[in-house]
């Protein structure tokens, strides 16, 4: 009796996040196997077809691709930041602007690479009057090698956001104790930073890969014919559900998505939990 | 000697690789593509255009929403959670973190029967938004918050106060409010930055926020579409440092 009068005051917060979180949710994995009110395994057959599979390799090779790359690159960034000293005016400018890109820039990011090296952008002038080439050229902005540019923008500093509690948790005096017992840099770096970082490093990489599968806004603006990867599929699912009576595939696509993702999350937080262990 | 080349040479590369696309942004949003030169025409376009203006009234509206029932939905649960509640700590704490592990473009995909539900109770307005930003910013409002209510001695305050005969609501309003406002703070910060940039949820609802407006712009006015692209990254980017160097001070303090 007492237990349910204290959990009164958390009712609020438990109504929204079930309304506006968990129903949807639980409505696109069960709308994806129930079919007018039968088990149906229909829908999802459906991401079998040849567009649903394409659609998912190129998925997967955006978002592995992406998160290598951003991983890498990330990791030496942070790597460059975590030598200034945290307070420094650098570090927080290179930090905040590392947060706006990697987390709500969306369609904004989409418009600077067309600033950049569409039809008419800024570097695609410059090439053309210098070098004579032409970089817009067949319009590969708009498709799959497109994407991977524009998404590298992004994952880059999401990986600095995520790596860097980890490269600062590398205490001083670990350096120096290998330092003393005769170690080179290089050393140091190979048998007792890198080892310790790899879990995290990995982890982070999981994250980018997660963070690229799911990310739709940069993609919608940018590529607004066809529907190379699952997300705007998914769009064009939705949009056309109507029309084509393609009702129920959009929510087979969702279901994937959610799949994909758990998963990679799920290898994500085992990883992290193994740095955790000195990570304070 | 060879690593600070090497250290400055790759801070060179990566101020190019992400500084180009921004300067390029301000420069191709102030062409005069008629007769040569720089014109604010685009820039102008911000509040001429009656559409995008009406959007950004949309967006802005929306963050101010969503910052208000966040917190007022998120404050007194977390501090519930830890004085009187404990044992739905890990609940709450899983729940806030769940948006991270589903996407949003998911979350619309089955927000259908929802939305049918509150358009019918509320009206059709893009301020119904709010209920699905809300658990959209709870991962980024939730650590920035809980970070606050660790650092302090939540009990020992939420005692003295109630045994000199404060209520809950003039407690949790007066006393420990005030002790935790930078962590208010910084979840109101991002949660703006989150709201003003969410495109998935708002386009394939339906509904004209500035995102959607930019990109339906996109199509045949490009330099207003990178004006306001530019202005919201600058405005993320002015809300994120700012936050960085209050919080600063108040660890010094």
């Amino acid at each position: 009796m007492r237990r349910l009068r204290e959990s009164l005051p958390l009712l609020p917060f438990f109504a929204i996040v079930t309304i506006f979180l968990i129903v949807p949710t639980i409505t696109v994995v069960a709308s994806a196997v129930i079919d007018e009110g039968r088990f149906s395994l229909d829908r999802v057959a459906a991401l079998f077809s040849e567009t649903a599979l394409a659609a998912l390799g190129r998925s997967v090779f955006l978002s592995a691709s992406t998160a290598l790359l951003g991983a890498l690159l990330g990791a030496v960034l942070a790597w460059l930041i975590v030598s200034r000293p945290a307070t420094s005016m650098i570090r927080r400018t290179v930090l905040s602007l590392c947060s706006v890109l990697a987390q709500f820039g969306g369609v904004a990011l989409a418009f600077a690479f067309l600033a950049t090296i569409g039809l008419n952008g800024v570097l695609t002038l410059w090439v053309q009057e210098y070098f004579g080439w032409n970089l817009a050229g067949s319009g590969w902005l708009y498709g799959l090698p497109g994407l991977v540019l524009v998404y590298t923008y992004f994952q880059i500093p999401l990986m600095v956001i995520v790596f860097l509690p980890a490269l600062e948790g590398l205490r001083e005096q670990w350096r120096e104790a290998a330092v003393s017992l005769g170690a080179s840099t290089w050393q140091y770096w190979r048998a007792v930073a890198i080892p310790l970082l790899t879990p995290a490093f990995l982890g982070s990489a999981l994250l980018l890969f997660a963070n690229a599968f799911a990310a739709y806004a940069t993609a919608a603006a940018l590529v607004s014919q066809g529907s190379p990867i699952i997300p705007l599929l998914i769009r064009s699912a939705l949009v056309s559900e109507v029309v084509l009576g393609q009702a129920g595939f959009a929510y087979a696509l969702a279901l994937e998505m959610i799949v994909v993702v758990a998963l990679v999350m799920a290898a994500y937080s085992a990883l992290i939990r193994r740095t955790s262990g000195w990570l304070r | 000697m060879t690593t600070r080349v090497a250290r400055a040479a790759l801070w060179v590369a990566f101020a190019a690789f992400f500084l180009f696309p921004l300067y390029a942004m301000a420069d191709f949003s102030t062409r005069n593509l008629l007769q040569g030169g720089r014109t604010l025409k685009a820039w102008a376009g911000l509040v001429t255009d009656e559409a995008l203006y009406q959007s950004i009234i949309t967006s802005l509206l929306l963050a101010v929403l969503t910052v208000v029932v966040m917190l007022i939905l998120l404050v007194p649960t977390m501090i519930w959670v830890r004085l009187r509640a404990p044992w739905a700590k890990g609940l709450v704490e899983f729940l806030c973190l769940l948006p991270l592990t589903i996407p949003a473009l998911v979350v619309v995909v089955g927000l259908k029967n929802v939305y049918l539900w509150v358009t019918y109770l509320l009206g059709e307005s893009a301020l119904t938004l709010t209920f699905v930003y809300v658990v959209i910013v709870l991962p980024f409002a939730y650590r920035a918050i809980d970070a606050a209510l660790s650092a302090i001695d939540l009990e020992t305050l939420a005692e003295a106060a109630r045994s000199l005969g404060a209520s809950w609501l003039v407690t949790i309003g007066r006393v420990i409010v005030p002790n935790i406002w930078s962590g208010i703070l910084s979840a109101a910060f991002i949660s703006v930055a989150v709201v003003l940039g969410e495109y998935t949820i708002a386009s394939l609802s339906g509904f004209q926020t500035l995102p959607v407006q930019i990109v339906a712009i996109g199509k045949t006015d490009g330099p207003t579409s990178v004006a306001a692209s530019l202005a919201t990254l600058i405005f993320g980017f002015v809300l994120l440092l700012a936050l960085s160097l209050v919080t600063r001070r108040r660890r010094h303090a």
